[in-house]
């Protein structure tokens, strides 16, 4: 078993951070109204003197233009499974520890490579999605929780490694039970190590079973006993606008966050979104539904981001917008495309479905559609836009051109071929009863036309109706 | 002067004329009739280019001249467009000449964005071949798509009204089909080579069909494919001076 914490400290903070895009002085705060606290800052405010922990009062005092958001927890919460989400894509087992993640990659290596690299690549999603970490690994989640505090990057692969590394750990940074962590320092034990040499019985009378327990589970002689981390079948995001909103334009920077985040959240899920819905919310609970749709499962970010975009270019803001809601509630499997291993394509060239995508979301989303034949011999039940295709094969001729709406036919004409009776549809209301030709026109045109059954010795005066070319 | 500048390096940055482009690489595009190929210099579609297919109307056999090369391209899973066609394809009418459907992609597009999105699709690179049936289009579009082609590396076919025969164009190739007093196929304009003199009969041409089979197929059609059918069923195959033979149904017209 091989661990991997991803421990969080700034978790609150990055989830509002990365919806910005200025660097203006911003903190968290909390507590109650009289007495706000800062419980995080980003590096303006820190430089500019404010820290955690200071009153709000005297941080206003410091400086005076910073913004103060209320922390929310649920929302740090939302964050943190968002990544648990996110990191699924590298192991099945994660579980969530307070303001920390823990995966476990020992069989993901035959798949993913060595530590240093599930490393490289988990560290270059988390930047890429603007949270700072810090990561170990060692054989028990526990202990590369403790680890991961303690040292970023450490990596220990044995037990006694795992030991000799934990020994020189502080209490204080051991997540151990509170109580036992307050009263050992005045026993004289201030590190793990001393704690571990520690007689148990002795420790079982002081502090209970508690303590016991959770130096088992860190050590590994007892399971750690977590629950696994599930991801969920729909997407639901929110964010909150920090101002109203009133022109779409300012709207595509949040959006393409999310477009960004659902890329990431997909590809961990190995799925793909066809259709997800964009909801701007305004004031008094009205909203404005964008809906997203594409040709097939996508999870490429660009593509989802160009999609989304193109359809919310459209939208007439009828009122400025609060929040943004992303949803999507079916996420159906995803099957990337096949390409050619001697592509001869050029290197700068557009992938075939996101050119598909940006031509819907301009000229509409049914602009762009592929043709299918049922097997409805009647010409105007003959086809219809499909996904799949059937493999009949009519054996007498049709024309390449076909008409939407047969229109009449007038003037000289010549019958190369036909006729053939089209006697069928009973079965429902567009009964056909004709007899079809194919006749040249003075033009030179070859014409697909048909007359009415029993209008005998065809001749050029007859009600002929064109159908299509043989162009 | 005291610089020495390698002569590669001028004629990469296209600052020195030459007088002759280099010869049309051969055989790249074949058209799939054979007496076509024999007189266009690069032996088939300019490579990379535009194509302007001029007609005077609908349905006069312009677009069997392109389906060869829409069924080797479809079959080889390469995508083609379709940009703002006149009429909707008929599918079956495509599938009998070979055509794999799953690989055409149609785009309704108005007047204003059908060069627009030919454009798109040209310059993106990933379409074998698009064709547009643009309402109007002038010097400076056409220019466009010819420089968008160049980029995307398609195949790209015009189709327009003969009227625009007398305006100057900057496509590599311009057809015109003409239906009297034959129908026949002029070649107005063809880089790289001399306009023949003479035009091409249309029947004797799509009487002429590349035959498949004898080139080694396998490359190219997977074993499932659909096979061009025009040489068993094809209405439209000429005996003799023009009379057509329908199977089954005997001969009409005189």
């Amino acid at each position: 078993m091989l661990w991997t914490c991803i421990s969080l400290p700034h978790l609150a903070l990055d989830g509002v951070l990365r919806r910005r895009d200025d660097d203006s002085p911003l903190v968290l705060v909390d507590g109650p109204a009289n007495a706000r606290c800062v419980v995080a800052a980003n590096a303006a405010a820190q430089s500019a003197g404010l820290h955690v922990g200071q009153r709000l009062s005297a941080a206003q005092a410091l400086l005076a233009q910073f913004e103060a958001i209320p922390y929310d927890p649920a929302d740090a919460d939302r964050w943190q499974r968002f990544l648990a989400g996110v990191a699924y894509r590298y192991s099945s087992q994660v579980a969530l520890l307070p303001h920390a993640i823990v995966l476990e990659i020992s069989r993901s290596r035959s798949l993913l490579g060595d530590w240093a690299k599930i490393e490289r690549h988990l560290r270059s999603d988390l930047a890429e999605l603007g949270f700072r970490h810090h990561m170990a690994a060692a054989p028990t989640p526990h202990a590369a929780q403790v680890l991961a505090n303690a040292s970023d990057g450490l990596a220990v692969f044995s037990r006694d490694t795992m030991q000799r590394a934990l020994e020189a750990i502080p209490l204080q940074k051991s997540y151990l039970p509170e109580q036992a962590v307050d009263a050992l320092p005045r026993m004289g034990i201030r590190r793990l190590g001393q704690l571990l040499r520690m007689p148990r019985d002795g420790l079982q009378r002081r502090f209970g079973g508690g303590l016991l327990q959770a130096i088992d589970r860190l050590l590994g002689d007892m399971p750690s006993g977590l629950d696994l981390y599930l991801p969920p079948d729909a997407v639901d995001w929110r964010i909150e606008l920090l101002h109203e909103v009133e022109n779409i334009a300012a709207l595509v920077f949040p959006v393409k966050r999310m477009t960004g985040d659902l890329a990431a959240y997909l590809s961990g899920r190995d799925g793909g979104v066809q259709r997800f819905v964009l909801r701007l919310e305004h004031r008094e609970n009205a909203v404005t539904e964008v809906p997203v749709g594409m040709l097939s499962p996508e999870r490429d970010a660009s593509v989802l981001f160009e999609a989304a975009r193109g359809r919310l270019e459209q939208v007439q803001l009828p009122a400025p917008v609060l929040s943004l809601r992303l949803i999507a509630s079916d996420l159906p499997g995803f099957v990337p495309a096949g390409r050619d291993l001697f592509d001869e394509r050029p290197a700068n060239a557009l992938p075939f479905e996101q050119l598909r995508e940006r031509l819907r979301a301009r000229l509409g989303d049914a602009a762009v559609y592929r043709l299918g034949t049922t097997i409805d011999p009647r010409p105007e039940h003959s086809q219809r836009m499909v996904a799949a295709d059937e493999r009949f094969l009519e054996p007498r001729p049709r024309p390449t051109w076909l008409l939407d709406k047969p229109i009449p036919l007038r003037g000289a004409l010549r019958i190369l071929a036909g006729p053939e009776r089209m006697e069928t549809g009973w079965w429902d209301d567009c009964e056909t009863r004709r007899d079809y030709y194919i006749v040249e026109t003075a033009q030179g045109q070859r014409a697909w036309a048909y007359c009415m059954p029993g209008e005998h010795a065809p001749g050029e005066h007859m009600g002929w109706m064109l159908h299509g070319w043989f162009a | 002067m005291g610089t020495v500048v390698a002569l590669s390096n001028l004629l990469d940055a296209r600052q020195v004329w030459r007088g002759r482009a280099l010869p049309p690489t051969e055989g790249g595009q074949p058209t799939g009739w054979p007496m076509l190929d024999a007189v266009l210099p690069a032996r088939g579609w300019p490579e990379a280019s535009l194509t302007e297919i001029l007609l005077p109307a609908d349905g006069i056999g312009e677009l069997r001249l392109l389906l060869p090369t829409l069924a080797r391209l479809t079959q080889g899973q390469r995508p083609v467009m379709l940009i703002a066609p006149p009429y909707a394809p008929c599918a079956m009418g495509w599938r009998q000449q070979g055509v794999n459907l799953q690989r055409v992609d149609i785009v309704d597009a108005d007047e204003k964005q059908a060069l627009w999105a030919a454009e798109q699709c040209l310059r993106s690179g990933s379409c074998a071949a698009v064709l547009a049936w643009p309402q109007q289009a002038d010097d400076r579009s056409l220019r466009r798509l010819q420089v968008a082609a160049d980029t995307g590396r398609a195949l790209a076919f015009l189709f327009r009204d003969s009227r625009y025969l007398a305006n100057a164009s900057p496509a590599a190739l311009r057809l015109e089909l003409a239906a009297s007093p034959q129908p026949s196929l002029w070649i107005r304009k063809c880089r790289g080579g001399h306009v023949p003199a003479h035009p091409i009969s249309l029947l004797h041409l799509y009487s002429h069909p590349h035959d498949l089979r004898q080139t080694a197929p396998s490359a190219e059609c997977s074993s499932e494919e659909i096979h061009p059918i025009h040489d068993k069923l094809n209405p439209l195959r000429q005996t003799g001076e023009g009379i057509v033979k329908f199977p089954s149904l005997g001969t009409r017209g005189e």
